[in-house]
Order: structure tokens, then C-alpha cells, then sequence
């Protein structure tokens, strides 16, 4: 059993696993991280990022200032935003099976997979998984298409230039970067995608069975189970154990794995998103009641639901109920209109609901009073809308495009300078409040889930086994299990520590019918059997012997004892040990004389020096050696094997 | 007893000694083994017994074999004892050999009944209100009582074992005290040697012996209890050799690994160092030195806090008992330490190993280890006996120090820090005892560098986002404190300058804590800046700090928050910014007066509106404290304050917003007629208050608070009257001065009150009349019957027999309705 890994990032693995003959990617998360080294792609023609510098290197060598921008020390690239992928070169991508996906956030670069490797696999994923990545995906297109960029660099890519550009030395692997698919691709990948149910089973090529199960962070989020019939891998992804939205965690399918291989925690383990909350509600209410406009950078779906519903909550205490709240997506309507309809993925409270006269999330209440407002894009009904102060929700995230882009371009003037997504936006007026929300487990919730669960190895990324960098004292922050995590690192191989030792067979029942069980010791029985051994799709079967041919003419009707097969008479089987004092005496009783008993390493050798004959006794073999005498042979061992059972 | 009590007795007799009967309630025999307990305290119990036989055949009667209630039977027992705690009722009833048939082995002890733990427990206090006298012993050791205490010391039920083991040094107390008192003073009153101690209390030392020596720590546990009970309630001299006798057994259970019964050995130690003992047996304390250092810091903690809790004992014990204490601490210090060598709280602590043996491995137990460490700490800190000089310096780094672990900030090198850092991260109950210490230590100065820490780590948990309410409350509480504590030089009330650079980012946090979503956090910020306001309200720094915020204005928006909890506490704040002139509301056009006045109208409508009872109770307190320091809106016409104020209160549900009301009418009342203490009002002033009184209907509100149907009301109402009586009875002045008034319309408007009208209004009123009436009224009287509990008709014995009779009756006709 192998796992290649594809994938450096934590919560946007990409991992293969070679088991029983199948070969199964874990996720295929695409890592957006690259695109910050972008220029944003404004919606509105920007003065303010057309007129920075170009980037030239220190000998003054300005061959690159129409590539690359500098902006408050940071050199940025200019051209369409592109995605590190995972790694395509470690295993031929070709070979894949089935691809398990276990939320939307983790399966981002599934067209780059299907489309371009030649893929002829099964993807599985649930069905919120499908529609909303749908969703996020389209947004991505969109965001990317809808401002072309004139140029495209490439220069910049160059092994020897990026040496000397300050921020891009680190970046892996630039060469294999590419832009963002196309719709067309991503319908194609989707159409691949064969939607699974929480607690399904579905059998892999006989081998192996893999089954969904929920992981509690997102809707239809799952951990899988991968088993065959004395083995269990479970993959844990991207799960919470807190009372957000979604199904909660299933937990006690976990138990008994033989490898669990963990992925996908917390990003902010020091950050307790119930604290994080009631930070950003505090910050937001702070800020509209002072007059100032609130920009929420995110994902149309997950959180947001979450947020919208504690806003809710919250306004009225607040005194936010006249300050409009404004979701800007392509997919904001599909995404909140979604969100109501899968209600058994779910959690039970509201599940609950569906018996109930009212909306399952209370955004839909926001949207009817005219609080929630959603638009397409900030072009068209918002800019007739927009009224300040107010509150934005919009993407993408890394502030590199989409509509988050124009805010922070309006709001954005002048003043202080903060995080490395905000680089480019430098120097910037707002006020910058981090309130990362992240409800995937943290290190104390993922210590009690292994002691609940125990498995008996776990495998997860590197970067789990050590405290972060920048807290190297929090001991507490990293996976404490007993045997130590085995890690892994991008475009590493790793051989799981794991033999297979048994397989399961079937018996046919007719052929069960004829068996006959002895018992030879307290709840054991045996029975022989002679079989023709049937393989077929990793199922092994045995079936009844293939009858000779039938005499002809013979009674229509057989009697039973005819389905008899007809094999030669078979000698019984023995079964036992020879207790060498006892076999002595016994021999002594029946005439033989001068017997000498000696050890010998595997068991002893009981010599009959008057018959100049030997019995040589061992663990899994008894030899009589004599001299021709046959009439000697059979009597001593039939005198032998009066000590054991015979069946 | 009185005579009807006297008839009732018989039948209620009867019922319980009936099986048939259903028992009346535990209270119900609980109450009436009270009153008999009363009626014998005061009188003969033999008297008692001779006038109403029927008790004594109910106790002969519990003796016969039946099927008796289990608490009818304990009952009984209990009764029995009570009775016999005299002398002579004891003889009387040892006469009819009655007293052998419930407590020897005749009575229940052998019988079914005794597995009932009630019954046991009956036994037990039944003998324990019985052994009161010598005749008692000699019973006791006849019948085999004290074997069978013995036993019970280990019964299943704690109840039954504790009052076993409380009965056993109540008998040794009885046997001892017999021979000890009885010797002149000239025969050196006091101890006795044990071979002069009575049989009974050698039988029971030789089982405290034993128990000590026992290898079942169940049983030393027990003797040890019985001694702690032993050395703290008597106070006879014998407690003194009992000691002697019994120390080296004590002493005997340190060599023993582990100690047995380490709690129960340090509740002795303590309760024999707070008794006479060490005045005659120095060789105590060398006990205590030698559990302080067996013990591990768990199970040392209490010892040591309370050594040095006491008032007299050798300064070298105590010197080791505030090491104990201090070590875990000192233990944190040194896994926080960057370098080895930084100076600690302990000298010459060793290091890593001294923390290895020191902190728990476990979490719990490290945990309980440093909570139970900062609370003795805590409470030892403000006593006058305290050690001295207090490590003042280093136990505010430790303080800092925990709560940097507990937050994660802490960056130690060490493994051992590590390993601190893992455990604490995060846990509440530890900043929450860490906070409430570091309060505490803000009555002593540290270096400059020091306390700017403090500051530091303080600010950190107030803007964390992951400090729970409870923390963020603490935090603000020991945030306080050492504002106060800061102000240069002592006394002086204005903010010093670290404090004031403090108070800025104080009031930028608390901005963001009043738009909280959790509303425990908006209420503690809240009460900070109550408090905070009333203390620095006047400094022209804090003035100028807060009204450059936004604080003021985010307190009045919670004005209408949806939590009655920060709705009051917004009321407190808005009451006490507004006094200070700090309450920067713009004047609206409904309100064109200044802010402040605006404000009281705020409170006014939150006091008329507000659906819950405790914003309107904190406005009621707002403005009784507007009037006793004059706030601009009360000094612009007082009397229309007043009678608005009193208009609104005294129509409200809630009776403790009307209580509030009578006092703010008392406030007023002395403003007019001077405050509490003798003296009549001049009598053209007295006259002047009567007609402002009546133009603010103060008498409306006070005479119908007279017969509210809350008696709290009343009692207040009743008080202000009677000050108001006080201030004009000597005078007379204004009765003399008119016609005799007619009071009618006042006293009929009473009598309609009294009987429950309410809702009619009193009309006009004239000073004379109110006066005249006043004076008629016996507000003395009122002022006594109020007093009385308002059950104080229900508690009567009669009325108890009455309820116990009544229940069996009715049940009885139940039954005859059933056939």
C-alpha cells in the first residue's frame, strides 16, 4: 500500500493511494495561493494599478517592467492570475481509478485532472459537493473571463529571472502553473462526477469498498472509508465537530482503521471561531456605526451561511437594522437559494424545519425584509442600489479578482499597511480587522477523535508534526499520537506500514452443503474440501468440483448421494502431536526392545536399534526410516497414528 | 404547653403510633420534634411526660415488633432522647426499661427496621441528645451503645458515619469533662493521665488506637475525623493529653508511603494548631514540619495556607509553609525562565527536578495544583499575619506569567515549559484564578517594569477574542483595581501618566466589547465603565479620554439593547456619565434641553416602559443617587423631578422598584427636614416640606405603600412615616395653628385600602390633615406586626397538630369514599 503525495497544502490535498489493485485519488484541492503574486484584475479600469512602476532589476536592467509591477516593495505579476497544480509527474495520472472528493473547497482542480491526463476514472462525490462547486467554479470563470487581460506574461517564468525576483524565489514549481479553465472544462469534469449518499457502499472492481461519510464542515462534506474486507483506510478531510450548519461529524465509523490518513485542520488553530464571530460582529457593528462601510471578502457558499445567520441574530441588538447588506457573485442567488433545498445534509435542527412554515436558513428572512440584497456583479440594478454604510459580502478571497477587487479599489485610499493579500492595494485607508473563520477541527479536537477512534497508524502532512513555525513553544499545536504520525511532504511516496495476511472467500452453498465439521477442540471444527477456486473481479469463490460425465441412460431422478463428487477414497487427515514418552512405552508394549529416545534440534529421533529402524519425530512431520521391511512401516505407523485425530 | 396543644395530643399520638395511618410529612416531624425540643428546654421534661402519658405509651408502643413507619421509629428515637437529656425524666423512663428497649439490643438495633438508614440515624441523634448527663454513660457502657458506634462509624451512609463519629466525641467530651471539672484547682485542674481517664473514654481512646494503626485507611480516615471534631469543638483541658496520647500514633502515619488519609491528616493537624494544644505541646509543630514535607504540594497546599493563616506559631514552621505554598509557583517562573538563573520566588530551588517532583503530569492535576495555589494565596494576601516581607515582585511575575501560558503568548525554551504551555493553553478556570489573584496583588506596588507587564497581559485578554465572558469579566475587575491602584501618589485620585497611555487603549477595547454579540461581555463592559466613570468621572484626563471616544454614545445606544441585563447595567452607566456631565447625547428636537436633561427623560421612559423589572430597578437607583448629589436635572426643579419620578414608581409592578421609590422619597424628606437623628424640623420649615410633600403626592404613594400587599413596601413605607412623625411630632405647631382638619376623606381613603380597593385615589390633600392623621395612626404597631414573618400564624405548635391531624383526616374520608 502506497500514497503518492501531489499536494504541499494542508487543506487542499491531493494524495493517491494504491490499495488492493485500485488506485485512489483523495481530493484534488488547487492551491490559490499562487495568484497572489497577481495583479488584480479590476472591474473598473484602475488608475491606480495601470500607472505602477515597472520592475527593474538592480543593475537597472528594466527588461521586465511590462511583465512585472512594483507596488510598496512587492513586485507583482502582470498578466491573467494562474494556479499551482498538484503534481502531475509523480504517477501517471492515467492510472487513476476514482478520484473521492471530500468537500467543494478540496476538488477545485478536478478539470485540470480530467481534462488534461487522461483520466478515464469515476469521480464520487455527494451532491451538494457537485452543485456547489459548480458554483464556486463558475465564479472563478467568471471572475478570470469577464476582464481580459491584454498580455500575457511569460518572461518572468524563467528559472534563472525568477532567482532574482524578491518574492517569487520561493514559489513551487512556477513552470507548471496554469490559467484558470474554461466552463467548458468544467463541464466536462463535472459530467464525470457519479453522486454518492452519506453511508453508501460502493464497491471498486470488487476490491475494495469505499463509503461517504459526513465530516460535519461543510454541506455534503465527507470523510471516506476505504476498506476491503480486513483492511480500513479512512481518509479524514477538512472536518468539524462544531454546530455550524452541515450534518455533524460521523465519528464512530472511524474506528477500528488501520491507517487514518488526516488532512485538512484547522488553518488558525490559535483562532476559536466562536471567538472569531463575535470579533467580527463587534468590528462590523463598530465600524457601520461610525459611518464606515464593512467589506467581507469569501467564497459564495460555507461560511457565509453561518455569518448571515448570526447577523441576524445580531442586528437588532446592534442597531444595524436599517444597514443594507449587500452579497455581490455571479452565483449569489443560486448559492442562497441552493443552501434551503438540501435539507438532509443539513443539521438536525434544521432539518426539523422542513416541517416547519419557515426557511431553513434565516438569510432567506434577510432577503425579504430587504436587508440581504444579492446582485450578479457590481454593474447593472447594485449601482442604482448602493447606498453607504453598508456591508459587502463578496470574492474571491485572495483579492485578486472578482468584485472584491473594485471595493478595494473605492474604499482602499491611503493610509497603513498589513497583510500579504493586501499588498497590492498599498498603502490602503481601511482599517484591515483579520477575523479568519475556520470550523475545522483544531489539534485538541483531532487528539480526542484519534483516542476515540484509535487507529493503529496515522499518516498526515508534515506540517502537522511540528508546532507553526512562528509558534514553535505551542506544543500544543500539532497532532500528539501514540505511534508517532507518519508525514508526508509534496511529491513524496509513502509506503504504509501495513501487510496484507488474509483474503475472504466464498463458498458456494451447494458445495457448503456437502461439508461435514468435526470438532477437534472446543470451538473449532474442520472440514476438508475439494474445490475449484473461482476469481473474478478480486472476488474469490469456491465452487463444486466439475462432475465427471454423467453415465448415460441412467434414472432421471438423482439420488442425493449421487451429487457426491465422485474423488477417489481420501485418507483422513491427521491432526495432533505425538507424545514421544508415551509412543515409547507403547512400542516397548508391543515387543520392541532397546529403544534409545534422542533430541534433536526440530524434535527427537526415536532410535529401534534392534530392528535398525528410526522414527524421527519433529513439529510437522513424523519419518519412519527402515530398511525394505514394509510389514515393520505399517505396524509402527499405524502404532503412531493411534495418538492422533483422524478426520 | 398549652392547653389546646394538650388535647391535641392524644389523638395525634394515636395516628402516629398507628401503621395503618399514613405518616405525615419528614418537615412535618421535624417541626414538631423542634417544638418539643423548645417545650423541654424551657420546663421539666418529667412534668411533661407524667401530664400527657400519651407520649410515653407512644414510645412504648414503637418498641412492640410491628410494621411501623422507619421514620415514625426514628422519630421516636429521636423523642426519646430529647426526653431523656434530663436526668430525672432519664430515670423515669429507665424505669419502665423503656430507654434499653429503643437503643439496646432489644429495640431495632436487631431488627429489620435497622437497615433503614433513617432509623439508624435516629438512633444515633436520639443517643446523642440522650448522653448529657453521668447516668447516660453508665447506660451507654451497659447497653453496648459505643460497640455499636463503632460499627456505624463505617456505615454506608455518610450521614449516619458522620454522626457517628460526631456522638463518639460528644460521649468522650461527657466522660472526660466529669473528672476533669470535678478537681479543685488546687489538684491542677486539667490533665489527666490516661491511666486516670474514665473506663468509657480509655475504651474509645484504645479505638481511636486502633484506628490509627490500622492498615485500612478507611478506618484512619475515620479515627482522624473523630480527632479533628474532637480538637475543634471542646475546649476542655483534656483535649491536651488526648493529644499526648495519640501524637505519636499521628506522627507514626507519615513513615507510612503513601500517606493514608493525607486530607483528613491535614484537617487534624490544622484543627489541634487552632486548639490549646500547642501552648502545652511544642513538639506539635515538628509534626506539622514533618506532613508539610512528606506531603506532596497537592495535599500540602491547605496545611501550609492554614499555618500560616494562625495568629502565633514558630516563624521557622512558617517560613516552610509559604515555601510549600510559593513552589509551584516558583515552578512556573522557572519553566517561563529564558536563562537558567533568573531570579525566583524560592531560593535555591533546584531547578527542573524541583518542578518535575512539583507540577502534576496531568492536566487536572496541574491544574487543580496552580487554582488551588493563587486561591490560598489570594486569601492569605490581605491578612495582617501574612509573611512578611511578601514576595511581592516575584508573585506578579508569576501571575503575568500563568496568564501568558494560559493564553499562549508565553514563548518558553524549556521542555518543562513546553509542557506547562500545552496543558494551560486556553484553560479558563486558571485565568480566571490568576485574574482574581492578580486583582488581589494590585494593594502592593511592583517595579515599574513589572506592573507595565501587568498592564500588558491584562489588555491582551481584554481584546482577545477568545477570552470567554467569565474571563473578560475577571479581567475587567482586576483591570480596575490596579487603576486604582496606579494613581501617584497613593490617594491621590487623578490617573498617572502609564495609566492615563492605558486608558486609551482601555477605552478603544471597550468600545469593541459594548458592540460584543454575547451579551455577558456588553454587560461587564458596561459595569467597567460604571465604575470607572464613578471613580475618574471628575479628571480632566479621563473626561477628555472618554469623550474623544465613542464609548459614551455606544453606553446610551444600549439603552435599548434586547437583554434586560445590559439594559440595567446601561442605565447604571448612562446615570452615572450623565452626573459627571460625560453623557454626550445630542439634544433631539422631542428633547431640546441639554443632554443631561435629556438623559433623565431617557431613564424616565426606560422606568414607564421597560417590559423587565431590573432596568427599571436601576433606574429607580440612578435616581434616588441624582437626587442625594444634586444632578443638574434634579437641581432644575426638584419637586417636578420628584414627583415624576415617585409618579412612575409607584404604579409599578415590581415592588423592589417601589421600595426604591420610598427611598428616594426618604432622600428627599431629609433634604427637606434635615437627615436621621433626634430633633424636631423648625417648625416654619416643617411646614413649608409638609406643602411640598403634598405637591409631589409623596403621602398618596406612602400611605397606600402602607398596605402593599408586598410586606417589604410596607416596612420601608412604614419607616418613612415614622421619620416623618419623628421630624413633626414635638411640634405641633401647625395643628394649633388652623381648625382641627378634616381628616375623613384621608381615613376613609385608608380603610378602603386597607380592605383591598386600590384603586381609589386620595385626592387633595392639607398638610393638617396629613399631620392628623399621622398621628392618629399606630404606625409602631404596624411597624411590629410587618416584623413578624408573614407565616408567623402558620408556625404555631397548634396549628402544626392541626395540619398533622388534618392531613389524616382527610385522607381517612378518602377512604370511606373509596368503599
Amino acid at each position: 500500500m502506497k500514497l503518492y503525495c501531489l499536494s504541499g497544502h494542508t487543506t487542499l490535498p491531493c494524495n493517491v493511494l494504491k490499495f488492493r489493485s485500485t488506485t485512489i485519488m483523495l481530493d484534488c484541492g488547487l492551491a490559490t495561493t499562487s495568484t497572489l503574486n497577481f495583479l488584480p484584475l479590476p472591474l473598473v479600469q484602475s488608475p491606480r494599478l495601470s500607472s505602477l512602476p515597472g520592475w527593474s532589476l538592480k543593475d537597472g536592467n528594466a527588461f521586465l517592467d511590462k511583465e512585472l509591477k512594483e507596488c510598496s516593495g512587492h513586485v507583482f505579476v502582470d498578466s491573467v492570475p494562474e494556479f499551482c497544480l498538484p503534481e502531475t509527474e509523480l504517477i501517471d495520472l492515467s492510472t487513476v481509478d476514482v478520484i473521492l472528493i471530500s468537500n467543494y473547497h478540496c476538488m477545485m482542480a478536478l478539470p485540470y485532472i480530467t481534462e488534461h491526463t487522461g483520466f478515464m476514472g469515476t469521480v464520487y462525490a455527494t451532491e451538494p459537493t457537485v452543485q456547489i462547486v459548480r458554483l464556486l467554479m463558475e465564479e472563478l470563470v467568471n471572475f478570470t473571463e469577464r476582464v481580459p487581460k491584454a498580455q500575457s506574461a511569460s518572461l518572468w517564468k524563467n528559472k534563472d529571472i525568477q532567482r532574482l525576483l524578491p518574492s517569487l524565489k520561493d514559489a513551487v514549481e512556477v513552470s507548471t502553473w496554469r490559467r484558470c479553465y474554461t466552463m467548458q472544462e468544467v463541464n466536462s469534469a463535472l459530467s464525470k462526477i457519479q453522486l454518492v449518499g452519506y453511508s453508501q457502499k460502493i464497491e471498486l472492481f470488487g476490491a475494495v469498498q469505499v463509503t461517504p461519510l459526513s465530516s460535519g464542515y461543510a454541506l455534503g462534506s465527507s470523510n471516506w472509508i476505504i476498506q476491503s474486507h480486513y483492511e480500513k483506510v479512512s481518509y479524514v478531510s477538512g472536518s468539524s465537530l462544531l454546530t455550524t450548519h452541515p450534518q455533524p461529524m460521523a465519528q464512530a465509523s472511524l474506528k477500528n482503521s488501520d491507517v487514518l490518513i488526516l488532512t485538512g485542520l484547522t488553518q488558525i488553530p490559535t483562532a476559536n471561531p466562536d471567538g472569531m464571530v463575535g470579533e467580527f460582529c463587534s468590528n462590523l457593528a463598530l465600524t457601520v456605526r461610525n459611518g464606515g462601510n464593512a467589506l467581507v471578502p469569501c467564497y459564495p457558499s460555507g461560511v457565509i451561511y453561518d455569518l448571515l445567520e448570526r447577523l441576524y441574530q445580531y442586528i437588532d441588538s446592534a442597531g444595524l437594522s436599517s444597514i443594507p447588506f449587500y452579497f455581490i457573485s455571479p452565483v449569489a442567488n443560486s448559492s442562497l437559494e441552493f443552501s434551503q433545498i438540501f435539507a438532509e445534509w443539513l443539521c438536525h435542527n434544521k432539518q426539523t424545519k422542513v416541517y416547519l412554515p419557515e426557511p431553513r436558513f434565516p438569510h432567506a428572512e434577510l432577503i425579504q425584509t430587504n436587508k440581504l440584497k444579492h446582485y450578479p456583479s457590481i454593474h447593472g440594478d447594485f449601482s442604482n442600489d448602493f447606498r453607504q454604510p453598508c456591508v459587502v459580502f463578496t470574492g474571491h478571497p485572495s483579492l485578486r479578482f472578482g468584485d472584491v477587487v473594485h471595493f478595494m479599489e473605492l474604499w482602499g485610499k491611503p493610509d497603513f499597511s498589513y497583510l500579504e493579500a493586501l499588498a497590492p492595494y498599498q498603502p490602503l485607508a481601511m482599517k484591515c480587522i483579520y477575523c479568519p473563520i475556520d470550523t475545522r477541527m483544531n489539534f485538541i479536537q483531532v487528539s480526542k477523535l484519534l483516542k476515540e477512534v484509535q487507529p493503529l497508524h496515522v499518516v498526515c502532512p508534515e506540517q502537522y508534526t511540528q508546532p507553526p513555525p512562528a509558534q514553535s513553544h505551542r506544543m500544543d499545536l500539532m497532532v500528539d499520537c501514540q505511534p508517532p504520525a507518519m508525514s508526508y511532504l509534496r511529491a513524496e511516496v509513502l509506503a504504509l506500514p501495513f501487510k496484507r495476511r488474509n483474503e475472504k472467500i466464498e463458498i458456494m452453498p451447494e458445495l457448503a452443503d456437502w461439508l461435514v465439521p468435526m470438532e477437534i477442540k472446543p470451538g473449532i471444527s474442520l472440514a476438508t474440501v475439494s474445490a475449484v477456486l473461482h476469481t473474478k473481479d478480486n472476488k474469490h469463490v469456491l465452487q463444486p468440483p466439475p462432475r465427471p460425465a454423467q453415465p448415460t441412460g441412467g434414472k432421471k431422478r438423482k439420488r442425493a448421494s449421487d451429487d457426491i463428487p465422485d474423488c477417489k477414497v481420501q485418507k483422513p487427515l491427521l491432526s495432533g502431536s505425538i507424545p514421544v514418552d508415551q509412543s515409547v512405552q507403547t512400542l516397548e508394549r508391543h515387543g520392541f526392545s532397546d529403544i534409545k529416545v534422542e533430541d534433536i534440534a526440530k524434535g527427537h529421533i526415536v532410535l529401534l536399534r534392534e530392528a535398525e529402524t528410526l522414527i524421527q519425530i519433529e513439529e510437522d512431520s513424523t519419518h519412519i526410516i527402515c530398511d525394505d521391511d514394509e510389514v515393520l512401516r505399517v505396524r509402527l505407523r499405524d502404532l503412531v497414528l493411534k495418538f492422533l485425530q483422524k478426520f | 404547653m398549652d392547653p389546646e396543644c394538650a388535647r391535641l395530643l392524644p389523638a395525634l399520638c394515636a395516628v402516629l403510633a398507628d401503621p395503618r395511618q399514613p405518616v405525615a410529612d419528614d418537615t412535618c416531624l421535624e417541626k414538631l420534634l423542634d417544638w418539643f425540643k423548645a417545650v423541654t428546654e424551657a420546663g421539666s421534661s418529667l412534668l411533661l411526660l407524667q401530664e400527657n402519658p400519651c407520649l410515653v405509651e407512644l414510645l412504648f408502643h414503637v418498641r412492640k415488633p410491628q410494621d411501623l413507619s422507619s421514620r415514625i421509629l426514628s422519630f421516636a428515637l429521636r423523642l426519646a432522647g430529647t426526653f431523656a437529656a434530663q436526668e430525672d425524666c432519664f430515670q423515669y423512663l429507665q424505669q419502665g426499661e423503656l430507654l434499653p428497649g429503643l437503643f439496646g439490643e432489644q429495640g431495632p438495633l436487631g431488627a429489620a427496621a435497622w437497615a433503614a438508614p433513617t432509623v439508624r440515624s435516629g438512633w444515633i441523634q436520639g443517643l446523642h441528645s440522650l448522653a448529657q448527663h453521668p447516668s447516660a454513660l453508665l447506660f451507654l457502657a451497659d447497653s453496648g451503645a459505643v460497640d455499636t458506634i463503632f460499627s456505624l462509624q463505617g456505615d454506608p451512609s455518610l450521614f449516619v458515619a458522620s454522626a457517628a463519629g460526631q456522638l463518639l466525641v460528644h460521649v468522650l467530651d461527657l466522660a472526660m469533662r466529669g473528672p476533669a471539672e470535678g478537681r479543685g484547682p488546687a489538684e491542677g485542674r486539667g490533665r489527666l493521665q490516661a491511666r486516670d481517664w474514665p473506663a468509657c473514654a480509655r475504651r474509645i481512646v484504645c479505638h481511636l488506637e486502633d484506628c490509627l494503626c490500622s492498615e485500612a485507611t478507611p478506618r484512619v480516615t475515620q479515627a482522624l475525623h473523630v480527632l479533628t471534631t474532637a480538637f475543634r469543638h471542646c475546649h476542655g483541658l483534656w483535649t491536651q493529653g488526648l493529644w499526648v496520647q495519640l501524637s505519636p500514633l499521628v506522627a507514626r502515619l507519615l513513615e507510612k508511603d503513601p500517606v493514608p488519609a493525607p486530607h483528613a491528616l491535614v484537617e487534624l493537624l490544622l484543627s489541634v494548631a487552632r486548639s490549646s494544644v500547642p501552648s502545652s505541646d511544642p513538639g506539635l509543630w515538628e509534626t506539622v514540619a514533618q506532613t508539610l514535607s512528606h506531603l506532596s504540594p497537592m495535599q500540602a497546599g491547605p496545611l501550609a495556607a492554614g499555618i500560616l493563616k494562625l495568629q502565633d506559631c514558630p516563624q521557622a514552621l512558617r517560613i516552610q509553609a509559604f515555601g510549600v505554598l510559593l513552589r509551584p509557583l516558583a515552578c512556573v517562573l522557572e519553566a517561563a525562565a529564558q536563562a537558567p538563573g533568573t531570579p525566583g520566588l524560592l531560593e535555591g530551588a533546584a531547578g527542573d527536578q524541583m518542578a518535575v517532583d512539583t507540577l502534576p503530569p496531568s492536566k487536572s492535576a496541574c491544574v487543580g495544583l496552580l487554582c488551588s495555589t493563587l486561591a490560598h494565596l489570594e486569601l492569605l494576601q490581605p491578612l495582617p499575619q501574612r509573611p512578611s516581607p511578601w514576595p511581592q515582585a516575584p508573585l506578579l511575575a508569576a501571575a503575568v506569567t500563568i496568564l501568558r501560558f494560559c493564553n499562549g503568548s508565553a514563548a518558553p525554551s524549556s521542555e518543562l515549559g513546553g509542557h506547562l504551555c500545552a496543558m494551560l493553553v486556553g484553560c479558563v478556570r486558571v485565568q480566571r484564578a490568576a485574574l482574581d489573584f492578580l486583582g488581589i496583588l494590585s494593594q502592593g506596588l511592583g517595579p515599574r517594569e513589572l506592573v507595565t507587564q501587568v498592564f500588558a497581559v491584562l489588555l491582551e485578554y481584554l481584546v482577545s477574542p477568545d477570552s470567554s465572558p467569565t474571563v473578560l469579566k475577571k479581567a475587567f475587575q482586576a483591570t480596575l483595581r490596579w487603576l486604582l491602584g496606579s494613581a501617584v501618589p497613593p490617594g491621590c485620585c487623578d490617573l498617572e501618566p502609564r495609566a492615563q497611555l492605558v486608558l486609551r487603549e482601555l477605552l478603544a477595547v471597550l468600545q469593541k466589547r459594548l458592540c460584543s454579540p454575547c451579551w455577558e461581555v456588553r454587560d461587564s463592559g458596561l459595569e467597567f465603565l460604571t465604575q470607572m466613570t464613578r471613580r475618574w468621572g471628575g479628571q480632566a484626563s479621563f473626561r477628555q479620554a472618554l469623550l474623544a471616544s465613542e464609548v459614551p454614545k455606544l453606553a446610551s445606544q444600549l439603552l435599548q439593547d434586547p437583554e434586560s441585563y445590559v439594559r440595567a447595567s446601561a442605565v447604571a452607566a448612562a446615570g452615572q456619565l450623565s452626573s459627571r456631565g460625560l453623557l454626550a447625547a445630542p439634544s433631539s428636537p422631542e428633547h431640546p434641553a441639554g443632554p443631561q436633561n435629556t438623559s433623565f427623560e431617557e431613564l424616565l421612559l426606560v422606568l414607564t416602559t421597560d417590559s423587565e423589572g431590573f432596568p427599571r430597578r436601576a433606574a429607580m437607583r440612578v435616581f434616588t443617587e441624582w437626587l442625594r448629589d444634586g444632578h443638574v436635572a434634579v437641581a432644575e426643579d426638584q419637586e417636578r423631578f420628584v414627583a415624576r419620578v415617585l409618579q412612575a414608581a409607584s404604579g409599578d409592578l415590581d415592588w423592589e422598584v417601589r421600595v426604591q421609590g420610598l427611598e428616594l422619597a426618604l432622600v428627599f424628606l431629609q433634604q427637606l427636614l434635615g437627615a436621621r437623628g433626634p430633633g424636631a424640623a423648625p417648625p416654619c420649615a416643617l411646614a413649608q416640606a409638609l406643602r411640598a410633600l403634598c405637591r409631589v403626592q409623596l403621602f398618596e404613594f406612602a400611605f397606600r405603600s402602607l398596605f402593599d400587599c408586598d410586606r417589604p413596601v410596607a416596612q420601608k413605607s412604614c419607616d418613612l412615616l415614622l421619620f416623618l412623625r419623628a421630624k413633626a411630632a414635638p411640634s405641633g405647631s401647625l395643628q394649633e395653628a388652623g381648625d382641627s382638619p378634616d381628616v375623613a376623606p384621608v381615613e376613609a381613603a385608608l380603610q378602603r385600602w386597607r380592605a383591598g380597593e386600590q384603586g381609589q385615589p386620595l385626592g387633595e390633600l392639607a398638610p393638617e390633615a396629613v399631620l392628623a392623621v399621622l398621628r392618629s395612626m399606630d404606625l409602631e404597631a404596624l411597624r411590629d406586626t410587618l416584623a413578624e414573618s408573614s407565616d408567623h400564624v402558620e408556625r404555631s405548635p397548634q396549628s402544626l397538630l392541626q395540619d398533622m391531624l388534618a392531613t389524616v383526616g382527610v385522607l381517612g374520608d378518602n377512604e370511606a369514599d373509596c368503599y
